[in-house]
């Protein structure tokens, strides 16, 4: 279980708390208009951003003071997931080993990831040369080798058309049931937290609202989403 | 947040170098009652401080237009150009003073030519001559700092100018004006700090005493009258322009954002027309005032440099190795306190790395002189001290080379190498040497042969034995073997040069492999 | 950290290729001198030969920067030399050296070959020249007889800064010696024939021979190098008339010398003909106690001042100040 325990995320002036917890297994969507804190939620779960006060706890432990990787957390970002100057199979390689150090088994696993995220073959090219859908495409298969059991997105996937987006969303489905992932994605579009995540939690006005079901909360939603949705 | 280890060494290696700067003030300062500054250091202060600014804005005025056709051009031997940038800056003082006054002197080509179409000789000795020695010196640097820049523009940002129609103006506004923020107030603040320190050149041809500087005043006080307080005061003046040229630069400098690229091909736009004509006219021009001086020391050279003494190759390996030995002490330290920057975002270690430009290397070689004396024989420190003080001269502009850069790669998969735990080696060997490959030869380039030309503190140190090359062409010329001096000059600018290609092109190899 | 391993091994090696054998049981005497004494070219090699043939020592010059130098790392190292003598201060420094403290006197007796009368308690000289301007014959066929003459010309000159060179020193005391209170009026004079003021000798020289000044400040022995070693004839220094003013060079026992016999015995070697039939052809400088044989050829082609000038060295030293400011004012107007 992930609970957010008093966690007071404020900068300065700004200003983001949540209270709240989350069970295993969970889909939960983040949504809520722009600002208010949804990246930095992320941020601070994912260990980039130390918060005000408060603590995250993973099972009874605390990780608040955990480095980034040291979390049971694989962070899909906005977009700088992959290093350029590196493979496709030695940027999925660094899920493995950040040292780069790969035995002949976790280069099998690092083609079997290839394969099942459609990239089979493309593993000796560099991040340039391939697709945006490809992209995140090696971004997921790093994540599934990776079997970290929380997968944080910070809309990787806002750039893709949205047939291809879809398709994403059922990939990701895919690798979160397989590992019985707890996901935690933002989104802009109330469409995919309905296809997606059972559970949404609404950012704003300062607060990160506890989860909620989706389907309800998008149904009769509260004046700030209200607001938000449009 | 944990502080990371290397914030933590880098904050270490910080402490050091500050008490390798302060100490030997301090060591001379201890030993002298204090008087204030006289009215003659006040002049010193006033002309070194004028033709320091003047120097600096107009080498990095100047270096704009040249590093933007060499960005946005391509051309047969544009690679060797941008290496020969990396030479004028390399060049010890007097080699570099004669080889101007080959070209600009009153008996030099240009006045020949003048004379030869019946026009008035110009004279190089003055404020002006100061001025055009030090941008001979420091404008192919500036130019290779700024070309950096544009090429750490992604390619990105250029086919998004392109798609929106942006002009030549239009991407100077828009892409080129930013960048330019970012890197200008850091290489004309390097330039500042390189001729705050200028002595010999500024003498040599400033004409006479109206050109005395600061550093002038320190040789005076410590060589003729052991005044060791009033030296160490100078020198702590300069150190304090220094961090104050330091803030003022920190202040307009705007970090650019242009996030990061896909590593896609592809640079600036290269517009056709009179701008191509612009251009070549501004390449030619750099091309021929680097050129001709490094000509007129190779043709003064060329002659005996077959028949250079035996002594010549013992001191070339020494200082080879002194060379390569700073190299990697000064490497280490830059890095080291450019990474802890850009994770910090913090001042601290710009400024340490910053402020060796304005030490007095005199004071710095008598204080460490004096600190070393009660523990061992001077002589036997020569060369340990020779690579400790020339890997500290050089922190600055490796510093400055690798800060812009070091600031991106933080920003741009900072968060994704600590996301996967690329900690330590494995950082290093995945994430920062790859990324930071064009900067770091570059950057070690510079150091090795700054090293290699540089006289430093050895002359203080040094023993019977155990010259070094810089200090042999000293030797020749006092016993006025000037030819041999000139080859033996020849062969260190020579070797200089070789080692600052190797690590240069050595580093821009590795980048696009 | 790596690369800072790397780069102490590096240094350690840097060390090692400079370790001096210790391995003999001799004494050493350590001889602390300017850098162009010492080295390949200087009278260095030769002298510290014919030394340790008769001392049964190890002589070991120590090189430190130039002339002006030496001084000041006699008084950086106070009393904590490793050194026994210092060789290479001239008169212009020698009073500030005495005040020192740091200096014994020496016991030397032989009579010395200087053209003034020279008898000093604490210093011996080893050699002495009169400074000079040199030119080119084949440019300069008429040079100028005097100070005023050249001021009076429009001959371009470049001269060596007295705040840090010795030559540039003994012009000041040159000018002064020779013209008193008149000195600021000929400074003035002269500014328009300065092309440039160097910091040492190495620059001025090295000006000149790229033929950007017509004439140079350095010795009346100049050409002799050109003559000897290059063969070439076309150098020469101008004789002034109102007499060429002289520097001494000289040498002295530390008082903390810690070998003050081998010393002593060093000091009185200076006035032998070993040493001193080194000193033409190395340092190019005329020696001051007489030799066996005659200078070298060519030697006589020098000029030979009939006065030569030379204030004492409490004189050069009390006028120091106010000769500077002199200058300094005349130069920068």
């Amino acid at each position: 279980m992930l609970h957010l325990d008093h966690l007071d995320m404020g900068q300065g002036a700004f200003s983001l708390t949540a209270d709240w917890q989350l069970a295993q297994g969970s889909r939960l969507a983040i949504i809520g208009p722009s600002g208010a804190g949804k990246s930095t939620l992320l941020s601070v779960i994912g260990g980039f951003l130390a918060p005000r006060a408060g603590r995250v706890i993973w099972d009874g432990q605390d990780i608040t003071a955990a480095p980034p990787a040291a979390r049971p957390i694989t962070t899909l970002f906005q977009d700088q997931n992959l290093l350029p100057h590196l493979t496709i199979a030695q940027n999925i390689g660094l899920g493995l080993s950040p040292s780069l150090r790969l035995t002949a088994k976790d280069h099998r696993r690092i083609d079997d990831a290839l394969d099942r995220t459609g990239l089979a073959g493309l593993g000796p090219r560099k991040p340039g040369n391939l697709s945006g859908g490809q992209q995140s495409r090696v971004a997921l298969a790093r994540a599934l080798l990776r079997q970290r059991p929380i997968l944080c997105l910070d809309e990787p996937f806002a750039a893709l058309g949205p047939a291809l987006k879809t398709e994403m969303l059922g990939l990701l489905a895919a690798l979160a049931d397989e590992t019985a992932a707890t996901v935690l994605m933002i989104t802009h579009d109330p469409a995919d937290a309905r296809a997606f995540a059972p559970l949404t939690t609404l950012v704003a006005e300062g607060v990160a609202h506890p989860p909620t079901a989706t389907a309800g909360l998008l149904d009769a939603p509260p004046p700030a989403l209200a607001a938000y949705l449009g | 947040m944990a502080r990371r280890p290397v914030t933590l060494i880098a904050g270490g290696l910080a402490a050091v170098l500050l008490a390798l700067l302060l100490a030997p003030l301090a060591v001379l300062g201890l030993r002298a009652d204090s008087v204030a500054l006289s009215g003659a250091d006040l002049a010193a202060l006033r002309f070194t401080l004028l033709q320091a600014a003047v120097s600096a804005l107009l080498s990095v005025l100047l270096a704009v237009p040249v590093a933007k056709a060499l960005a946005r051009r391509r051309f047969v031997g544009r690679g060797a150009l941008i290496s020969l940038l990396g030479a004028p800056f390399l060049l010890p003082t007097i080699v570099a003073v004669l080889g101007l006054l080959t070209v600009f002197g009153r008996s030099g080509w240009v006045n020949d030519l003048l004379g030869a179409l019946g026009l008035p000789q110009v004279s190089i000795y003055g404020f002006h001559g100061v001025v055009l020695a030090h941008v001979f010196f420091n404008m192919p640097l500036a130019v290779r700092m700024i070309l950096q820049g544009w090429q750490a523009i992604p390619a990105e940002r250029f086919r998004l100018a392109a798609s929106l129609g942006f002009g030549p103006a239009e991407t100077a506004r828009h892409l080129e004006y930013p960048m330019l923020r970012a890197v200008l107030p850091g290489a004309a603040l390097v330039i500042f700090g390189i001729c705050l320190t200028s002595f010999a050149v500024a003498l040599t041809l400033g004409g006479g005493p109206r050109a005395t500087t600061v550093e002038l005043a320190i040789y005076q006080a410590l060589r003729f009258e052991f005044d060791l307080g009033a030296a160490a005061r100078l020198a702590l003046l300069q150190l304090a322009i220094c961090a104050l040229a330091f803030a003022l630069a920190t202040r307009f400098t705007v970090p650019s954002a242009f996030g990061a690229g896909k590593d896609a091909a592809g640079g600036p736009p290269a517009p056709a027309g009179w701008r191509r004509g612009a251009d070549g006219v501004c390449l030619l021009l750099a091309g021929l005032f680097v050129m001709l001086p490094l000509l007129a020391i190779a043709l003064r050279g060329l002659p005996g440099i077959m028949t250079l003494p035996p002594q010549v190759w013992a001191a070339t390996l020494r200082s080879v190795v002194v060379a390569l030995a700073s190299t990697v002490l000064a490497m280490g330290l830059a890095v080291t306190l450019a990474l802890a920057a850009a994770r910090t975002r913090r001042v601290w270690p710009g400024l340490v790395a910053t402020l060796p430009l304005a030490a007095s290397s005199l004071v710095l070689g008598t204080g460490l002189f004096l600190i070393a004396l009660p523990l061992t024989r001077p002589a036997d420190l020569a060369l340990p001290v020779t690579v400790l003080v020339n890997a500290m001269l050089a922190l600055p502009f490796v510093y400055r080379v690798l800060a812009p850069e070091a600031r991106s790669l933080e920003a741009d998969y900072g968060r994704l190498a600590d996301a996967l735990g690329m900690i330590g080696f494995a950082r290093l060997r995945w994430l920062i040497l790859p990324r930071l490959a064009r900067p770091l030869g570059f950057g070690a380039g510079l150091v090795a042969a700054l090293s290699m030309g540089d006289l430093g503190v050895i002359a203080l140190f040094a023993s019977e034995q155990g010259a070094t090359l810089p200090l042999l062409v000293q030797r020749l010329i006092g016993a006025y073997r000037m030819d041999t001096a000139a080859s033996a000059a020849l062969l260190l600018v020579s070797l200089s040069f070789a080692l600052f290609w190797a690590f240069d092109a050595g580093g821009r190899r590795y980048a696009a492999s | 950290m790596k690369s800072l391993t790397t780069a102490l091994g590096l240094v350690c090696l840097a060390s090692m290729a400079t370790a001096e054998s210790h391995a003999t049981d001799k004494p050493v005497l350590s001889v602390l001198t300017y850098d162009s004494f010492t080295s390949e070219w200087g009278p260095g090699p030769a002298v510290e030969a014919a030394f340790e043939a008769t001392c049964g020592c190890d002589l070991q010059f120590v090189g430190a920067g130039d002339g002006a130098a030496l001084l000041a790392r006699v008084q950086l190292e106070g009393g904590q030399s490793d050194a026994s003598v210092v060789l290479g201060l001239d008169t212009n420094l020698t009073a500030q050296a005495a005040a020192t403290g740091l200096f014994a006197s020496h016991g030397v007796t032989a009579p010395n070959a200087l053209p003034v009368a020279f008898d000093d308690p604490l210093f011996v000289p080893f050699d002495w020249g009169w400074f000079a301007f040199v030119y080119e014959t084949a440019k300069l066929p008429t040079p100028p007889r005097s100070f005023p003459e050249l001021a009076a010309s429009d001959l371009k000159i470049v001269i060596q800064d007295p705040r840090s060179s010795t030559p540039g020193l003994g012009l000041l005391m040159w000018v002064k010696a020779a013209y008193g209170d008149k000195a600021p009026e000929l400074w003035a004079d002269l500014a328009d024939n300065i092309v440039t003021v160097t910091p040492g000798w190495s620059e001025a020289y090295g000006l000149f021979l790229e033929g950007e000044a017509d004439m140079v400040l350095s010795y009346t022995t100049s050409p002799a190098y050109h003559l000897i070693a290059e063969e070439d004839a076309g150098k020469a220094a101008a004789a002034f008339d109102e007499g060429h003013y002289m520097q001494v060079e000289v040498a002295a026992k530390l008082a903390s010398a810690p070998q003050p016999e081998l010393a002593d015995q060093f000091l009185a070697f200076i006035a032998t003909d070993a040493f001193q039939s080194v000193i033409p052809t190395t340092n190019w400088m005329y020696p001051a106690y007489p030799t066996a044989e005659t200078l070298p050829e060519g030697f006589e082609q020098m000029i030979a001042p009939q006065t030569s000038l030379l204030l004492s060295a409490e004189e050069a030293f009390a006028l120091r100040t106010q000769a500077l400011d002199e200058w300094r004012a005349a130069l920068s107007r």
